[in-house]
């Protein structure tokens, strides 16, 4: 598992570093000031050449993100600690931290960073955690993370999801040429895109697998919609659907031994699901409205989709199995593209609001639905694999970007890539794959 | 309803070129007025010269067929896929093009603007082009002729965030094979 995911991570680690300039930034547009104070102590560093990864920055800025924590000021700190038995708790007392986090970064050997780092409860003087990590400079982003989820899990009681995954599609217009299509893969923070397709065709609805090593997609390659299934660290593929009439919104059961798709082989837009090792296909949905959209409950019982079928565009609930269909969705002219919370008890899906499209969350014990956004164009919303947040696509100045938003709605933030449109954004679940530990 | 006036200035331009009509949209009620009048006025001015004014009426009647099929796009409202009398004319002109042409076939290109979600897009847009497929089938147009493909909110035709862009881009393609 460690290999596969050195190997993979180095493959990136290569395209990063071509890609060094296509430059990212993340602008929090909404924050809190109420997260948990803590203070991280830059990381100290020995070794002739400074990796170009900075752990402790890639910390920090995880955890400010996430809205739970208010990372103090560096240069606030009475004491720079790196070691133990260097920590005097009274300095990080006086500035108010409830948790303090050190670290170092050495060069072992060539190409082998060793990276340690502790983190402690200021007020019982106790260290909460300590880890030491051996890598080569390509993980070097993916242990920080790491070190992210284990400070976010000890603090809040409730596993981190930093370091994930998302997957997007990427529009380049050259004037003088055809359009580029891209389905990317990044880290959860945005940095480290790697090419998964390339197309001059449209491409749409990436879909992670439950084990998160592949991903279902819609390409327009020959013309019209077709769905395909492709390993994301290898490349190879499988076209999964081409029915005629349009083959679309793939989603995978919980399992990841079916796929819910959207067909019109039948003459109408319909859901369908297949069973992936024999190809099997059985009809869900029979209607003569839009039926589309389909994701599945975490425990692989029911089936959410978008229908028309009461006139606009609304969200229904039934049986993975088939059957009647439920309404769950009676607020304004237009709800679609739901999906449900990795906890199974709320939803999120776009929603219209006088002409402007936004993304709501609405729990399924009949509470009212939550309006998190208050831009006109928001699209494609995905909850990250610990429920805590909802990456989905906006657009700004004209241009497709995408966003995250705490699923409370008190903190978001605009990914900014340089040039281009970004749109279907998809987070990716937990993959052990990218778990390293020492 | 705006675009009343300037859909008006449009088609007296359109009739100025006449046969140029190119992407414009012309209204097809004023066309058939001006019509009505060059068939209600010729008999007055040219008593017993009914020969000349049947084809001065079957002249105007070839050039506005002409200018419905220079049109190769019929526009939809928001989330619908109804055909409105200006998209009837259109396709009513190029169902009787493919009777009378045996021999051409023809794919029609749903789509849609970039407002609502993109899948669901992808099934709007093939609904206006099953919407359109229907139409052309009742008048007569073999459906072994005809493709449809959607490609939702994916190609749009202007880029910009308004209404007159959105109807542009809510449309179906009518291409010829």
């Amino acid at each position: 598992m460690i290999r596969a995911a050195a190997k993979w991570l180095a493959m990136i680690g290569m395209l990063w570093a071509a890609n060094v300039h296509a430059a990212l930034t993340i602008e929090i547009t909404r924050g809190v000031e109420t997260g948990t104070p803590i203070a991280i102590v830059p990381f100290s560093w020995e070794g002739a050449v400074k990796p170009a990864q900075n752990v402790s920055d890639v910390v920090g800025a995880d955890l400010t993100r996430s809205g739970r924590f208010a990372v103090l000021p560096s240069k606030d700190y009475v004491s720079q600690p790196h070691e133990d038995k260097d920590v005097v708790f009274k300095d990080w007392r006086i500035l108010k931290a409830e948790a303090l986090v050190i670290g170092s970064v050495r060069l072992v050997a060539p190409g082998k960073y060793q990276v340690q780092f502790r983190l402690y409860d200021v007020f019982k003087e106790s260290q909460l955690a300590g880890f030491r990590y051996t890598v080569g400079p390509e993980l070097l982003r993916s242990v920080a993370h790491q070190i992210s989820d284990i400070i976010y899990q000890k603090l809040t009681g409730e596993p981190g999801a930093f370091n994930t995954r998302i997957a997007y599609v990427t529009l380049e217009e050259p004037v003088h040429a055809r359009p580029v299509y891209k389905l990317q893969v990044a880290d959860s923070d945005g940095f480290n895109p790697q090419t998964v397709v390339r197309s001059t065709e449209p491409l749409l609805s990436p879909a992670w697998s439950p084990d998160g090593n592949r991903l279902a997609y819609v390409s327009f390659e020959d013309k019209r919609s077709k769905v395909y299934i492709q390993n994301v660290a290898d490349g190879r593929r499988e076209l999964i659907a081409q029915f005629a009439g349009i083959n679309s919104a793939p989603a995978w059961s919980p399992d990841g031994k079916r796929l819910a798709l959207t067909l019109s082989r039948d003459g109408n837009a319909e859901i369908y699901v297949m069973r992936l090792d024999t190809r099997e296909l059985r009809r869900l949905t029979h209607d003569p409205a839009i039926d589309t959209e389909a994701a599945w409950s975490p425990d692989g019982h029911d089936i959410i989709f978008t229908s028309d079928r009461a006139g606009s565009p609304q969200i229904y609930r039934m049986s993975a199995s088939g059957g009647s269909a439920e309404r769950l969705t009676f607020d304004d002219d237009y709800n679609a593209r739901a999906s449900y919370a990795p906890d199974g008890k709320s939803i999120v899906f776009v929603t219209r609001q006088q002409g402007n499209f936004r993304i709501a969350v609405m729990p399924l014990n009949g509470g009212p639905m939550q309006v998190l956004t208050d831009t006109s164009l928001d699209e494609s919303p995905s909850f990250a694999p610990n429920g805590r947040m909802i990456i989905y696509a906006t657009e700004v100045r004209g241009r497709g970007v995408l966003a995250s938003v705490s699923a409370d709605g008190r903190v978001r933030q605009l990914f900014k890539f340089e040039e281009g449109d970004v749109r279907e954004p998809a987070w990716s679940p937990y993959n052990r794959d990218l778990q390293y530990k020492e | 309803m705006k675009n009343t006036k300037h859909l008006a200035a449009s088609l007296l331009l359109v009739l100025a070129l006449a046969g140029c009509a190119g992407e414009q949209a012309t209204k097809p009620g004023a066309a058939e007025e001006k019509g009505g009048a060059a068939a209600q006025t010729a008999p007055a001015t040219e008593q017993g010269a009914g020969g000349a004014a049947l084809s001065e009426q079957e002249r105007m009647k070839a050039q506005r067929q002409a200018e419905l099929l220079a049109q190769k796009r019929v526009h939809f409202a928001f989330d619908s896929s109804a055909i409105d009398d200006e998209a009837r004319a259109i396709i009513e002109a190029h169902a009787a093009h493919l009777v009378a042409n045996p021999s051409i076939n023809v794919q029609l290109e749903g789509n849609c603007d970039e407002r609502g979600t993109r899948e669901y897009n992808l099934a709007l847009g093939e609904r206006r082009a099953q919407a359109v497929e229907k139409m052309m089938k009742v008048l007569g147009v073999a459906g072994n002729r005809i493709k449809t493909v959607s490609y939702g909110e994916e190609k749009p035709l202007c880029q910009e965030h308004n209404e007159s862009c959105w109807r542009q881009n809510r449309r179906v393609e009518i291409v010829y094979k």
